[in-house]
């Protein structure tokens, strides 16, 4: 089959590798019909995240239908699932409270040493990012491996919605509602949201939901933060002003009452303490770069709720602990539970509540996969999500 | 009363005695815990027939039933060697514990327990102890190798799988097909060579 594999800091290829197999019970195969690149796969394209090997199948945001299922699977062939990005048993105890990512049963125990060594605890399995999270070949493929599919996917019985309106109910929209969850909103809220990459505005819509009153995006693509303000949302583009006095003053000195960090460690902009970990991370003296959540500490309320679904990886200096505490913040994060968001939001965007579709750039079929990355990495402001496609090739050759 | 037996000096904390800073950890001792979302009982049984240990523990090759409480354990070793010994069960208390302890002559001399405590609405604490006493001289030093390598990691490597096994009903693997699973585990049989 053909498959999206990593080679190393910004060289991904488009390959053929050998077919997934049914390997346990409870592992379906699924041929995949629609695939993102996600803000997530950047990271490993940046060759900020260890321990990815030449040759692994990227990509943790994928559905299509199911053509082989294992003797414990309760899927049929000619289904069609959305797959969690996260590989979760649904039956130990990090599952029964609904922390499916916390689950650390998909994760082989040969592999589980690392994570335990770097976070104290190892992770759970992933598709496609790297063997911290298990190792599994991901679904920017012609073919996938699934496994637990009696337990993570989510069975889309109705052919009449097509796979761009669902597709993201694989990690993004989760994670942006997630994220907006995370900060607690109470009604009357002003939330400020970092980032308007399709995490940040699949926040943006969240928080809304959530009964914010005001929501004010950050960013500095004027396409991004052009769609955020279609939400309702105010913005500041931290080129043209400073994030701080900003927000101080649009909140009438007061600062937000809830922060979402839509960013994660590749924050952007000539900020001296961002330069300052730029240098550390590429002389390998620091991993993370944490110009956005310092901000946000900063920023944020006294009392305030901040939320972090950006994604870091592992040590940060200066990071101002002591304002975190002064100012009595509490912050939450973590890899998103998707299991237990798939079917409120399915329903959501059956009922058209949440518009799913908007972020949708660039169809690409998936042997141009590695121009994919290339776009989504150098033209960020107007390339706001790409969906390989699989089989459109045959189609467009 | 109450103020007597707060005067009274503590030798020790509460803290497992395998987490001592004076002992190597990885040395004579290990104990590794994990806990399993299964009753008691259903994980001693399992745990008590060899036949299922095989899957579990990633470097047995197999257990020979000699009798209720003797059994011959043969396990890898490196350099494509394996070791076997005679392992005897000298006390258990069903869906609790289990103790063993090698018989005479084994090259690795090694006892421990494990035992299977209710965790209430977590299910089971699993819980292994392991001493063993590296072997003198030469020959003994490549078998020991095997145990001294990082013992602990493999304890809780094999404890990881059986908790995958009884709760999942599978024991993970990230491999795409049955090619990259064998390749896998020959990458694995030649680093373990190397080191
Ligand atoms: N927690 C999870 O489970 C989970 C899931 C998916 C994605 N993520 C993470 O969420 C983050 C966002 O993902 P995405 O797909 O939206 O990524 P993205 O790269 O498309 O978007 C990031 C946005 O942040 C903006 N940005 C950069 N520096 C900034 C700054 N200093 N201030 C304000 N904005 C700034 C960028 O311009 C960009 O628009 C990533 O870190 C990703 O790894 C986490
Ligand atoms: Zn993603
Ligand atoms: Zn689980």
């Amino acid at each position: 089959m053909k498959a999206i594999t990593w080679h190393g800091k910004h060289d991904v290829r488009c390959e053929t590798v050998d077919d997934p197999e049914i390997l346990n019970p409870r592992d379906a195969v699924i041929r995949v019909t629609s695939t993102a690149i996600c803000g997530s796969d950047l990271h490993l394209y940046d060759g900020y995240i260890p321990s990815l090997k030449p040759g692994d199948v990227l990509g943790h945001e994928f559905m299509g239908e199911v053509v082989e299922a294992g003797s414990a699977s309760t899927l049929r062939p000619g289904q069609r699932v959305v797959v969690p990005f996260t590989i979760s048993c649904g039956r130990c105890y990090h599952c029964s409270k609904q922390q499916y990512s916390g689950c650390e049963n998909g994760n082989p125990a040969d592999k589980q040493d690392m994570g335990r060594e770097l976070y104290g605890q190892p992770m759970a399995g992933l598709f496609g990012y790297s063997h911290l999270t298990g190792g599994y070949s991901g679904g920017q493929a012609e073919y996938v491996r699934v496994p637990f599919s009696d337990f993570g996917p989510l069975v889309i019985p109705d052919d009449s919605i097509d796979d761009d309106k669902v597709l993201f109910l694989t990690d993004i929209l989760p994670t942006g509602w997630m994220a907006a969850e995370n900060a607690g909103i109470e009604p009357g809220d002003t939330v400020a949201v970092w980032g308007c990459g399709p995490v940040g505005l699949f926040a943006v819509q969240s928080a809304f939901l959530m009964g914010a009153e005001r929501v004010i995006a950050i960013d500095h693509f004027h396409h991004r933060l052009e769609l955020a303000r279609r939400f309702g949302a105010e913005t500041i583009d931290f080129e043209q002003s400073k994030v701080y006095e900003a927000l101080q003053d649009m909140t009438g000195g007061i600062g937000p009452d809830a922060s979402i960090d839509c960013v994660g460690l590749e924050a952007h902009g000539a900020f001296a303490d961002n330069i300052w970990d730029q240098i550390k991370v590429s002389t390998l003296l620091g991993t993370d770069r944490g110009h956005v959540i310092r901000q946000v500490i900063l920023a944020t309320r006294k009392g305030g709720r901040i939320s972090m679904p950006g994604v870091y990886g592992g040590v940060l200096d200066k990071f101002p602990l002591g304002a975190l505490m002064q100012k009595g913040l509490t912050l939450r994060t973590g890899q998103t539970h998707v299991q237990r968001y798939l079917r409120p939001l399915y329903t959501a965007i059956a009922e058209g509540k949440i518009d799913s579709t908007f972020l949708i750039s660039h169809r690409l079929p998936l042997d141009q996969g590695p121009e994919g990355y290339r776009k989504f990495h150098d033209e960020q402001d107007t390339c706001t999500k790409i969906v390989l496609k699989p089989g459109l090739e045959a189609l467009s050759a | 009363m109450k103020q007597e037996q707060l005067s009274e000096t503590v030798e020790r904390d509460d803290a497992p005695i395998t987490a001592a800073r004076d002992i190597h950890p990885d040395r004579t001792l290990v104990a590794e815990s994990v806990t399993i979302s299964r009753s008691a009982q259903d994980l001693y049984d399992f745990w008590r027939n060899p036949a299922n240990l095989v899957q579990v523990l990633e470097n047995l090759v197999s257990i020979e039933v000699r009798d209720r409480h003797r059994s011959l354990w043969t396990v890898k070793a490196p350099g494509g060697n394996e070791v076997s010994w005679e392992s005897v069960v000298t006390k258990e208390e069903p869906g609790r514990e289990i103790y063993w302890q090698s018989a005479e002559g084994a090259d690795v001399a090694n006892s421990g327990r494990i035992t299977f405590a209710d965790a209430g609405d977590r299910g089971t604490v699993v819980r292994a102890v392991i001493a063993y006493s590296p072997p003198g001289g030469a020959i003994g030093r490549t078998i020991a190798r095997l145990f001294q390598r990082e013992p602990r990691l493999q304890t809780r490597r094999d404890l990881h799988r059986f908790k995958q096994l009884m709760e999942a009903g599978e024991i993970a693997t990230s491999a795409r097909n049955r090619r990259q699973r064998d390749e896998r585990n020959e990458d694995q049989a030649l680093a373990e060579k190397r080191t």
